[in-house]
């Protein structure tokens, strides 16, 4: 029998209770992020949601090339490094060969939405079951901050110093909802990591994408919408009132499309869908998603 | 088509055995795929290019059905990744393609040098540079022996020169590969991949190991990384010293070559894959011509046979090397050459193959040069030394014959030139280093 040291306080605040308590998948280091980056978030996000679904022990993850290429040294499952913008196929390679493990790939802008995108684009249209974090910060920041086919328009970049410009640059590059009229294509959102309230429906959003890949489904991917205030120029809080404001303007937040796990596996095909383009006009699929556990609600963070 | 071969390794009758050693007639695309897959391959990645389409229509057949992987990608950039992928769980992962595609596949290939990573590619080269054409071709040696990709790396590199050979040769090139942890290349020209050759089915499963690099899901084990990334210089350079560790190793026990009608040759020609299959030709005629000629055959491009052919060159009058190409290998025939005797070169370019009659033509230039050379050494040496009688070339004359010790290496492709030798020379000799 111990002794109650506070016994004037009340029962509630005496009892010792687990708020938090960093995931084992997460390394016990500091990372070599900017300060105020969105990456960690990312990074913390994933390591909680594949600890709550006991998904670490036969993960294979395929790391990028960018500021996020020491992902290896932050979440303890088993990783391989991919040449720049090739993650999504050589994912396809260690899924075909290991239908058993839970497969994964972390890119940035760059890396998916430049370099990568015939990688991403086929791996989406195989309809690979594969789970894709994506991380748009709108820029290439391991590289000292050039412009990526995801800045706005306007902004400046040390490749872009006087703006983007469209006339000379084109247009930011949504690739997610690009990507989401592909059939192969089972889950498709896109959150932010702006502030709390985001941070946990993003993190809904993870969960969804990595139980589409448990049950069998397609290809899943969450674009994370993130900061990075050393090449945006700006304070880590300015970074952050940026990202809700002009950033989410261009890229709308929620779910693009959730098809829902048809198939035990393999592709999933769209129950009911028609042959041919799904979409002359370029909007979003109108598929009618079935809903899966944890997916039709984001739960306010 | 379940088994189009009789080959399924499954339980087999003693009829389906006979068959099994029986010989068929194959394009050499198809004998190397079929010989992939007997000796295990787990996953094939590919994309169609000309002249190795039917490797990959084969294994598109064959693969399902076996209940192994076969992805065509989006591009040889995909094909090599996912090969990277697949490798990288410790599967044997084959990939094929021809010139240009092999250009796109280089960037992994460093990757996969510098992470470990195992691996075999086919390159069935065509005529370059650019698009070039679908002709065969052997301008890919440089790329093929001197590095595909960017950085310090090698890979061990095949060139068979038949058909039956390159289906021996695809069971070493998965061992060599997970031997080294490296990737390895087989390279053949549009003509062996395809011609088609009788050949037999024989083939070799190459024992599986236990990998403890794989990555198969950090179960009760610490993560691990495949990786080639280290921005600590000194940690960098550390894996670059293991490396090339592996790669002085590699050099020590792995070359390999061939030999024919050495024992009495003056005049050697140096070639390999469909070059030296011309060369053989071409010697017969210059031996009915009386030029004493004989073939050394690089099987191994990388680590190239170096020592063997300056052991060659020491009592060889000149030396002429054949290739499909404007001339790459013969750099490495002269660097191991240092000035023992003098090499000559032939070769056509875009898509066309010497005949033998050209390449007699050349060693008969090169005799009559090099024999011009030695009667004005003589007389020069004769006026010099006028006492003394003896002549040096004597001594290249009788010395020739190769070092007893080859003879007691083990043979290695065995059926050299199975089948395709019509009216070939007999008692061709393989050398094998191990």
């Amino acid at each position: 029998m111990t002794l109650d040291p506070n016994p004037e306080l009340p029962v509630r605040a005496r009892a010792p209770r687990l708020i938090y308590r960093k995931p084992d998948m997460l390394a016990d280091r500091s990372t070599h992020y900017c300060p105020g980056c969105g990456h960690g978030v990312v990074h913390r996000l994933l390591a909680e949601v594949m600890t709550e679904l006991d998904l670490p022990a036969h993960t294979i993850a395929v790391a990028p090339v960018g500021c996020a290429v020491f992902a290896y040294d932050y979440l303890n499952v088993d990783f391989v490094e991919a040449p720049h913008g090739r993650a999504p196929a050589v994912a396809t390679g260690i899924r075909r060969v290991r239908p058993e493990a839970f497969v994964l790939t972390y890119q940035g802008d760059g890396d998916l939405a430049a370099i990568g995108t015939a990688e991403i684009v086929h791996a989406a249209a195989r309809g690979e079951r594969i789970t894709a974090i994506f991380v748009n910060n709108g820029i290439y920041g391991m590289t000292g901050g050039q412009m990526a086919p995801t800045t706005l328009l306007g902004q400046r970049t040390t490749s872009s110093p006087n703006g983007r410009d469209a006339a000379l640059m084109g247009y930011p590059i949504r690739i997610t909802e690009m990507l989401a009229q592909l059939p192969g294509v089972t889950y498709a959102a896109r959150g932010s990591v702006a502030d709390a309230s985001l941070i946990g429906k993003l993190k809904a959003m993870i969960k969804r994408a990595c139980l589409v890949q448990i049950e069998g489904g397609g290809f899943s991917l969450v674009e994370a919408l993130s900061n990075c205030p050393v090449g945006w120029g700006m304070t880590p809080q300015e970074s952050l009132e940026h990202l809700k404001g002009p950033v989410v303007a261009e890229y709308p937040l929620g779910v693009i499309v959730d098809r829902g796990v048809v198939a035990a596996a393999g592709p999933a095909t769209e129950p009911g869908a028609k042959p041919g383009p799904a979409t002359e006009t370029g909007a979003t699929p109108a598929a009618t998603p079935v809903p899966a556990p944890g997916a039709a609600a984001v739960p306010e963070g | 088509m379940t088994d189009p071969l009789g080959t399924g390794t499954g339980p087999r009758s003693p009829e389906a055995d006979t068959k099994r050693r029986s010989r068929v007639l194959m394009k050499g695309n198809e004998a190397i795929a079929e010989a992939a897959i007997q000796a295990g391959c787990d996953a094939y990645f590919g994309y169609p290019i000309t002249p190795q389409a039917e490797l990959l229509e084969w294994m598109a057949r064959r693969m399902p059905d076996l209940d192994r992987v076969f992805v065509q990608a989006e591009s040889e950039l995909g094909a090599i990744n996912m090969a990277l992928g697949a490798a990288a769980t410790g599967a044997r992962v084959l990939v094929s393609s021809s010139s240009p595609g092999i250009s796109l596949m280089a960037e992994a290939m460093s990757y996969m040098a510098g992470s470990g990573t195992p691996m075999v590619l086919v390159n069935v080269m065509r005529a370059g540079p650019g698009l070039g054409s679908i002709g065969p071709s052997q301008s890919d040696y440089f790329q093929a022996t001197k590095g595909h990709g960017h950085g310090d790396y090698r890979v061990p590199v095949l060139a068979p020169a038949s058909i039956g050979e390159a289906m021996d040769l695809m069971a070493d090139a998965f061992e060599l590969a997970e031997r080294y942890r490296t990737p390895v290349m087989v390279v053949l020209d549009g003509i062996l991949g395809q011609a088609m050759e009788p050949v037999e089915l024989r083939f070799r499963n190459p024992e599986r190991h236990a990998f403890d690099w794989a990555l198969t899901g950090a179960a009760g084990r610490p993560a691990r990384v495949i990786k080639s990334i280290d921005l600590v210089p000194e940690v960098l350079e550390k894996r670059n010293i293991a490396l090339q560790r592996k790669y002085a190793e590699i050099s020590r026990q792995e070359v390999r070559w061939a030999t024919e009608r050495m024992d009495d040759a003056e005049y050697v020609l140096v070639a390999y894959g469909t070059a030296a299959r011309v060369a053989r030709s071409a010697i017969e005629k210059a031996r009915a011509r009386g030029i004493k000629a004989g073939l050394f055959r690089p099987i191994t491009l990388w680590p190239f046979p170096s020592r063997e052919l300056a052991r060659v060159a020491r009592h060889a009058h000149a030396i002429l090397t054949v290739e499909l190409s404007s001339g790459q290998m013969v750099e490495d025939v002269r660097l191991a050459v240092e000035g023992r005797c003098p090499v000559g070169f032939h070769g056509r370019m875009g898509g066309l193959v010497p005949t033998p009659d050209e390449v007699v033509g050349a060693l008969k230039a090169l005799h009559g040069k090099v024999e011009r050379t030695r009667e004005r050494d003589r007389e020069q040496q004769q006026k010099r030394h006028a006492g003394r009688s003896e002549v040096q070339s004597g001594h290249h004359h009788a010395a020739v014959a190769l070092p007893a010790e080859r003879t007691d290496r083990a043979e290695i492709g065995a059926r050299t030139g199975d089948g395709a030798r019509e009216g070939a020379p007999a008692g061709t000799r393989d050398g094998a280093r191990r």
